[in-house]
């Protein structure tokens, strides 16, 4: 998967040089960034049965993270100045902040049932959202802020400074599907799939499970901040309406569409869905104005339904390996 | 400390909106509690079904031209129907899977629901046709209007019918035997589809009414208002105990009146209290205020 991964980015390289691959390259960066998001998910979910509904905002943390540390400094009066520190150095701090940040959540809430880590990452997305709209000084509220620096942009010329970007993207996304899969076939990936096949007899064995899911929360929570920091490095502008509870549905989507537990299906999927999300939304253009947002409605309810579909008809995804446990009640 | 004497002397008003407040969050909870204690899963739509049933009195009241009673006694069928509809069509079926399926399931639900108002409604603001009333003077230091004593009053009879509801008759006789053992219950002749259907009758009816109670209460509706008091919903629930049916009542008390109070010092972070109060009672008594100890 990591070769067919590389030798698709080296075909879409060729086709930017022959300069016919523009908008491929804009939509495998987008789609790239999902697929980071997509693996993190299923570190939680797929490995460990973990949900989590905060998706966005862990995102949405990575992305502020990195931006405020790598802002060149300019000083202004009661406001962070930027930092003015390398790409990398925001990219790890992003994965950290958003790892420190699952850390907290996870610890009040991974020794006792899922239900209660649902409830709270619902919550975290909330203040996160709040946090950004409202602390100013920092985030710039709802304006969010801008020109976030991109790295080695004066080495390329800007045309084909997304094709750069994108190898920057593809290569940290192999690495990571590469150490996912480590990871998974790890003694330790082992063990976390059998505290999510069956809580109960892991720990009988002498798993740790609190442990163990706190690992795989955070770990998961630091991928989703990574990817949050290539965003904002991507699009150089970020506000708090780029981190919607939406984008957590559709990375869900990704990862159940694809097949939960599966490092391929996580990327499958979020190339798939991505691109039937962008693709329908060039479709709404077709539509005079007052039918484009009517459009845009459909679409989610659509996206939901297929969901619903899918967990009922199509409940392992396309390449998925979980058959999830049954605990009958009515 | 200025801004002290300020709280202490508004603090009859803070309590009374408080008050307000913990009705609507009540009928929501109880809804919640109850389907949790049946099914056994976090119904991550009932914010949006609290939307959709707020939205369907507007249809009846707005768009139909009803006077405003009958239009929100109407409301209530049209949401049950929507929210059986819903759980035959999608939760049914995977009912025997790992609850947190249908955690999922719902979620999507919720994003569906939510989209089917604007589809329908618009993203715009919209109020219902009634005649609001000034706020007058209740007690010393208390002002509210007629509307919000009413959403009090009816919070009281609410939990007053629940009451006896769950303690006297035969529906909550078999309610409290499903919650507590499901194999048990059907052994002793208690038909698992009637009482599933009455759980949506009541969860869906409380959470209709806890909806147009809030758009009384704040003169708006819009897709977002129920969503919005999810969180604080989930806090309640899991502050009176998430398996005890009184619990939820309690936990709205406690929710709806903290949040007032802690708007009066940081209104912009007005939501974040109820995620506060989760964690710290996560930790210190995952099992609620009224639950025992597994």
């Amino acid at each position: 998967m990591v070769w067919k991964l590389l030798a698709v980015g080296a075909l879409l390289l060729v086709l930017n040089a022959m300069g016919r691959g523009a908008f491929a390259l804009f939509f495998s960066i987008q789609a790239g960034i999902y697929a980071l998001l997509a693996l993190g998910l299923n570190v939680q979910w797929g490995y460990t049965g973990l949900f989590n509904v905060g998706i966005s905002s862990l995102f949405a943390l990575g992305a502020y993270t990195s931006a405020l540390l790598t802002k060149n400094p300019v000083p202004s009066p009661g406001a962070w100045p930027g930092l003015g520190l390398p790409f990398v150095v925001g990219l790890v701090c992003a994965a950290l902040v958003a790892a420190l940040a699952a850390a907290l959540l996870g610890s009040a809430t991974l020794r006792l049932r899922g239900d209660y880590l649902a409830m709270v990452t619902l919550g975290a997305g909330e203040i996160v959202r709040l946090l950004l709209l409202n602390e100013s000084s920092l985030t710039h509220g709802a304006e969010g802020l801008r020109a976030i620096p991109q790295p080695l942009h004066t080495w390329f010329p800007a045309r084909d400074y997304n094709a750069f970007y994108f190898v920057v993207v593809l290569a940290l996304l192999a690495l990571t599907f590469w150490g996912m899969e480590r990871v998974l076939r790890s003694p330790w990936g082992r063990a976390l799939r059998a505290v999510r096949d069956d809580e109960e007899a892991a720990a009988s064995l002498g798993k740790n499970t609190f442990v163990l899911k706190f690992q795989a929360f955070v770990l998961g929570a630091a991928l989703m901040g990574l990817a949050g920091a290539l965003y904002a490095h991507f699009t150089t502008f970020i506000s708090p309406a780029d981190f919607v509870p939406l984008q957590t549905f559709l990375v869900w989507m990704m990862l159940i569409a694809g097949g939960s537990g599966s490092n391929r299906g996580a990327v499958v999927g979020a190339v798939l869905i991505w691109g039937l999300w962008v693709g329908t939304s060039v479709l709404g253009g077709f539509f005079p104005s007052q039918w484009a947002v009517k459009f845009s409605y459909l679409r989610i309810i659509a996206v939901g339904l297929t969901l619903q579909w899918m967990l009922l008809c199509r409940p392992k995804g396309i390449l998925g390996t979980i058959t999830s446990p049954s605990s009958a009640k009515i | 400390m200025s801004l002290w004497n300020d709280f202490l002397h508004s603090l009859p008003q803070l309590l009374a909106y408080g008050l307000v407040n913990a009705g609507v969050l009540a009928l929501g909870a109880v809804g919640l509690a109850l389907i949790y204690r049946i099914f056994n899963f976090v119904h991550f739509a009932h914010g949006d079904l609290m939307t959709l049933g707020a939205y369907w009195g507007f249809l009846f009241n707005v768009t139909l031209r009803l006077p405003w009673l009958l239009a929100f006694v109407l409301a209530l069928p049209a949401t049950i129907v929507c929210a059986l509809f819903i759980d035959r069509t999608f939760y049914r079926p995977l009912r025997r899977q790992h609850s947190v399926v249908l955690l999922i399931s719902s979620a999507g639900m919720a994003l569906v629901l939510r989209n089917l108002v604007r589809l329908f409604w618009g993203q715009s603001v919209r109020s219902y046709d009634l005649d609001f009333h000034r706020a007058a003077s209740v007690l010393p230091g208390v002002r509210l209007t007629p509307e919000e004593l009413v959403i009090v009053g009816f919070a009281l009879a609410t939990a007053l019918f629940l009451f006896v509801l769950l303690r006297y008759t035969r529906l909550g006789k078999a309610l409290r035997a499903l919650a507590d053992d499901v194999d048990l219950a059907a052994g002793c002749g208690v038909s698992l589809a009637w009482a599933t259907r009455w759980t949506w009758v009541l969860g869906a009816g409380l959470a209709a009414t806890g909806g147009i109670v809030l758009g009384v209460e704040d003169h708006l509706l819009h897709p977002l208002m129920g969503w919005n008091v999810l969180l604080s919903l989930f806090a309640a629930v899991v502050l009176g105990g998430l398996a005890h049916p009184y619990g939820a009542l309690l936990g709205a008390l406690i929710i709806g009146i903290s949040q007032e109070l802690f708007a009066f010092f940081l209104p912009q972070y007005r939501p974040a209290l109820a995620l506060v109060v989760l964690i710290v009672l996560l930790l210190w008594r995952p099992q609620g205020l009224l639950g025992q100890r597994t």
